[in-house]
């Protein structure tokens, strides 16, 4: 049987926090489900309640729909922030980290980072997408959006991937138990907030044979 | 890695003891500057180390990861 890896050193900085595993990111997610419906289900019933009592409520039945709407979007888009791209600084830089990111990953990993900048990694938690300040785990159902950093501001892009990408190899429990979880959610809904180049990254994920997660 | 992308802190030969030497005192600098040092241990797998392993063809130096 092979030996478990070596805790990620940075755990001891979150020692309160109970080392993440299957079962824990099945309950996140199904927190945050539940989290939705709690938001979403009482501006449904108000919206009807309101359009039975007096139909000329309408606008305000709409109105509730609205909230009922815009409030999941809004966690949702919390949750995709997490892989959005910041400003490039020095190109020179960003070039040769880039030559040490193509080095760690294989080349379809190169190609869809060249085409989206995220890097994906298979796990046995689920395939993460990862970001420079933040990685996206997605499983069957639900995408956990982690929002995880080098805390070096200067790095180029590419470099803090780099970083990201060897504490996730190196242990990918203690990787996402170090990151703050933003979000956990429907694929479709982060994906709508996701930047437009960076959606087919979580397509990717989408099409590859599918496994038995959550 | 660091902001100029990456730069090389040493090169050693393991039949060459004093590159090896230099390599290590570099390395341990890095340490105690607070960075971690990683090896690829195949796809999709990384190890830290905490001693120079003159074995291996690339040792990286990462610095320490947080929640954001």
């Amino acid at each position: 049987m092979a030996a478990a890896p070596a805790p990620l050193p940075e755990t001891s900085a979150v020692h309160w926090r109970p080392r993440m595993d299957e079962r824990r990111l099945t309950l996140y997610a199904r927190a945050w489900t539940v989290t939705t419906l709690a938001h979403v289900v009482p501006f449904c019933v108000t919206a009807v309640v309101l359009v039975l009592i007096e139909p000329w409520l309408a606008p305000m039945s709409a109105l509730a729909l609205a909230q009922a709407w815009i409030i999941p979007e809004l966690y949702a888009n919390r949750g995709a922030k997490v892989v959005r791209p910041k400003q490039r600084q020095d190109e020179d830089a960003e070039r040769t980290a880039l030559g040490l990111l193509g080095d760690l990953v294989d080349h379809d990993a190169r190609d869809l980072h060249a085409r989206t900048g995220l890097v994906r990694e298979r796990g046995r938690l689920g395939t993460w997408l990862v970001g420079e300040a933040g990685a996206l785990l997605v499983r069957r159902r639900h995408v956990h959006c982690f929002c995880v950093r080098v805390d070096h501001p200067e790095l180029p892009s590419a470099d803090r991937i780099s970083h990201l990408l060897l504490a996730l190899r190196a242990d990918e429990e203690g990787f996402a138990t170090v990151a703050n979880q933003a979000f956990a959610g429907a694929r479709w809904r982060v994906r709508r907030r996701m930047p437009k180049p960076m959606r087919p990254a979580l397509d990717s994920v989408a099409t590859r044979p599918s496994v038995d997660f959550d | 890695m660091d902001r100029t992308g990456h730069t090389t802190l040493a090169e050693w030969e393991a039949t060459d003891a004093a590159s090896i030497d230099a390599a290590v005192e570099a390395f341990r600098a890095e340490l105690d500057r607070g960075y971690f040092a990683m090896v690829s241990t195949g796809p999709g797998h990384a190890e830290q180390v905490k001693e120079l392993p003159v074995d291996a063809d690339t040792v990286i130096l990462r610095l320490p990861i947080s929640g954001g």
